[in-house]
C-alpha cells in the first residue's frame, strides 16, 4: 500500500512541477499546432500524387502529430531526473524508506496526463482545421494508448541514459539523433507506397510506424483491426523492454555510488 | 544494540568497512567507528579522504565491499528499511528541490516517512519556526539564500524525529554568521534532544567546537581517534616559533635551542625555526636570553596552543591545507 500512496505524492511532485512552469506547459500545448499548421500547408499536395490514398492531409497528418508530440516530450523526460540527481534529490529519497520504483512511476503518470491532454487539444484543433475522425471513441482511445506506450518506452530510455551517462549533452544529442529520424522514417508525412523500397523495410521495424498504423488506423474509415492489435501487441513488448532496461540503469546507478 | 565496553549502548557500529570502486579505487579502507548514543561525533579530513563514502555507506546509498555495520541496531545491508527509517541524513550536496516551497519539501519528507496529516502539520510548522524559515515557507526554494537553503536541508533530516542525524559537511560554502548559527543548532539538537549525530567536516575548527569524539581521516583510513582535547595532548605542548632576523646563522640558533633542552622537534625553514616546549611562554626568556648570548638576533616570537592541524600533520605528515589543496588538483585533473 505504502507503494501506491509514494507513487500518489511522487506524482503530486512531478505535477506541480510541470504546471509552475509556464512557459513550457504554453509550448508542450502550442508546438503541436504549429507543427498541424506547418506541415500541413508544406506537404499539401502530396494527396495529389497517385497512390498516396489518402485526400484530406490534415486527416492523414493529425495522428501523426499526436504520435510525434508525445514522444518528443519523452525523450527529454530524462532531463528532469537528471536535474534531481545532480542537485542531490535523487539521493535524499533513496535514503528515504520511499519506493525505489515510485520515483520513476510518478513521472510516467504525469507524463500520460500531459500526453492525454496535448492530444485532445491537436485532435480538437485538426478537426478545426478541417481533419475528420471515424470511431471517435474507440479510434481515438486506440490512438492514446499506442501513443502512451511508445512514450513510456522511450521516456523510459531517457530515464535510463540520464541515470547512465549523467550528462545533459548527450540526452540532448540522443533526441535529436534517434527521434528525428525514427519519425521520417514512419508514415508521419508520406505514405508506404511512396517511399523508397529500403525505406519501406526500416518502417517495418520502426516502433514509431507501429503506433502510427494502430492510432492511425483505428481512426480512419473502416480499421483493420488485425494489424491494430498486432501492432498494439509490439508497442506493449517494447515498453517492457524498456522499464527492464530503465531498471537496470537504476540499479547500475545505485552500485556506482 | 551493540554496546561498548563502557557499557555505553551504540548508535553506529562500524567494522572494518570497505569500499572499493569499480576499476579499483578504494575510497574507504578498512574503516572502524564506535558511536555511542547522544554524542557528536566528527570524521574530520580534507576533500576526497573518504568520508563521504562512508556517510553513504552507513546511510544505505551505497553497499560496502568489505566490513559491516550496524546504523542504531540495524544491519546497514540485510536491515535497509529498518536504518532508512531510523536515520536522518544531510547529505553534502544539498537535496532540497527549488520547484518547491520550504514547506512542500518538507510535506512530501513527512509523507515519504509515513506521516500525514495533523501529526505532520504540526511537525512542519515547528520545524520552520526553529529553523527561522517561518516567514518564507511558503516562498519557493529558489529564492532562498544558501544559508537558508542549508537549514531547510537539516529539517529535511529532522522531520521524522530520526535516532541517528548524518551532517555531511553542513557547513561548507556559507558565510561565518550563517556557519555560526548552523553549529548553534547543532549543539542544540545533541544537546537538548539527545540526538547521536556523525558529523564530517574539512574544517578543523567546526570539529573542535561541535564534537566530543573525533576520527581524523586521510586517504581512506582512520589516522587518530579521540577527544578534541586527548589528540591535541598527544602533541605534547605549545609550538613556539621563531622568526629571525635577516642574516642570521640558522644553524646556531637551532643548536642553541636544542643544546640548553628549550625546545624539541626543531625544524628550520628559511628564516623560520619551528619547536615545542610543554610550557611554551615559560620558555620564551631563556630562550631569548639564551639565543641573544650566542649572537643571534630574533625578530619575533609567536607561542602557540596546538591546534588540530598539528595534530593532522603529525598524523598523516603534510598540513591540512596542502592536503586540500591536492585534493582539489586531483578533481581538477580528472575533469
Amino acid at each position: 500500500m505504502t507503494f501506491l500512496a509514494d507513487t500518489w505524492y511522487m506524482t503530486g511532485r512531478a505535477f506541480r512541477a510541470f504546471l509552475r512552469q509556464p512557459m513550457y506547459v504554453a509550448f508542450t500545448l502550442i508546438q503541436p499546432m504549429i507543427w498541424l499548421l506547418l506541415f500541413g500547408q508544406l506537404f499539401k499536395s502530396v494527396t495529389e500524387i497517385p497512390g498516396f490514398g489518402a485526400s484530406n492531409y490534415e486527416t492523414y497528418l493529425v495522428p501523426s502529430i499526436v504520435v510525434m508530440s508525445g514522444f518528443f516530450g519523452a525523450g527529454w523526460g530524462g532531463m528532469a531526473i537528471l536535474d534531481d540527481l545532480t542537485r542531490g534529490v535523487l539521493d535524499r529519497f533513496l535514503i528515504s524508506p520511499v519506493s525505489r520504483s515510485s520515483l520513476i512511476l510518478g513521472r510516467l503518470v504525469v507524463q500520460v496526463l500531459s500526453i492525454v491532454i496535448q492530444a485532445i487539444i491537436i485532435l480538437l484543433f485538426g478537426a478545426a482545421v478541417g481533419a475528420s475522425y471515424h470511431h471517435l471513441v474507440l479510434g481515438v482511445l486506440v490512438l492514446m494508448v499506442a501513443t502512451n506506450l511508445l512514450a513510456t518506452s522511450i521516456g523510459a530510455l531517457s530515464y535510463g541514459l540520464a541515470l547512465l551517462v549523467r550528462r545533459e549533452e548527450s540526452i540532448i544529442a540522443a533526441s535529436n539523433f534517434i527521434l528525428l529520424p525514427l519519425q521520417f522514417m514512419s508514415t508521419g508525412f508520406m505514405a508506404l507506397v511512396l517511399m523508397p523500397h529500403w525505406m519501406q523495410d526500416i518502417t517495418r521495424y520502426n516502433p514509431v510506424n507501429w503506433t502510427l498504423v494502430a492510432g492511425r488506423g483505428a481512426l480512419g474509415a473502416s480499421p483493420d483491426w488485425g494489424p491494430i492489435f498486432e501492432n498494439l501487441g509490439y508497442l506493449a513488448v517494447l515498453m517492457v523492454i524498456c522499464a527492464w532496461v530503465s531498471t537496470r540503469a537504476f540499479r547500475s546507478y545505485q552500485r556506482s555510488m | 544494540m551493540t554496546r561498548s565496553t563502557a557499557g555505553e549502548r551504540l548508535a553506529i557500529d562500524a567494522r572494518e568497512l570497505v569500499k572499493t570502486y569499480k576499476g579499483g579505487v578504494q575510497a574507504v579502507r578498512g574503516v572502524s567507528l564506535r558511536i555511542p548514543e547522544g554524542t557528536v561525533f566528527g570524521l574530520l579530513g580534507p576533500n576526497g579522504a573518504g568520508k563521504s563514502t562512508i556517510v553513504r555507506m552507513l546511510t544505505t546509498l551505497s553497499s560496502p565491499t568489505g566490513g559491516g555495520a550496524s546504523v542504531a541496531g540495524f544491519d546497514i545491508v540485510r536491515q535497509q528499511r529498518q536504518v532508512r527509517r531510523a536515520i536522518g541524513c544531510v547529505a553534502q550536496n544539498s537535496g532540497v528541490d527549488v520547484q518547491a516551497t520550504g514547506r512542500e519539501n518538507l510535506l512530501l519528507q513527512g509523507r515519504v516517512y509515513g506521516m500525514r496529516g495533523a501529526e505532520l502539520d504540526r511537525r512542519v510548522d515547528e520545524l520552520l519556526l526553529r529553523f527561522g524559515l517561518g516567514e518564507v515557507g511558503k516562498r519557493f526554494v529558489k529564492t532562498y539564500s544558501g544559508g537558508m537553503k542549508r537549514k531547510l536541508d537539516v529539517a529535511l533530516g529532522l522531520v521524522h524525529a530520526p535516532r541517528v542525524l548524518f551532517l555531511d559537511e553542513p557547513t561548507t560554502g556559507l558565510d561565518p554568521e550563517a556557519r555560526s548559527e548552523m553549529w548553534e543548532q547543532i549543539r542544540e539538537l545533541a544537546w537538548d534532544q539527545g540526538l547521536t549525530i556523525l558529523l564530517t567536516t574539512h574544517y578543523l575548527e567546526e570539529a573542535d567546537q561541535l564534537a566530543r569524539n573525533l576520527a581524523i581521516v586521510d586517504q581512506g583510513q582512520i589516522v587518530t581517534e579521540g577527544t578534541p582535547d586527548e589528540l591535541k595532548a598527544q602533541l605534547q605542548g605549545d609550538a613556539v616559533t621563531l622568526e629571525l632576523a635577516g642574516g642570521t646563522d640558522t644553524d646556531t640558533a637551532k643548536s642553541v635551542a636544542l643544546e640548553h633542552d628549550l625546545l624539541s622537534d626543531v625544524a628550520v625553514d628559511g628564516l623560520t625555526l619551528r619547536g615545542r616546549s610543554p610550557d611554551g611562554a615559560g620558555a620564551v626568556p631563556a630562550l631569548l636570553a639564551a639565543l641573544e648570548s650566542a649572537e643571534v638576533t630574533v625578530a619575533s616570537v609567536t607561542v602557540a596552543r596546538p591546534s588540530l592541524d598539528d595534530v593532522y600533520l603529525r598524523y598523516t605528515g603534510r598540513s591540512f591545507t596542502a592536503a586540500e589543496q591536492a585534493a582539489a588538483q586531483a578533481t581538477e585533473e580528472k575533469k
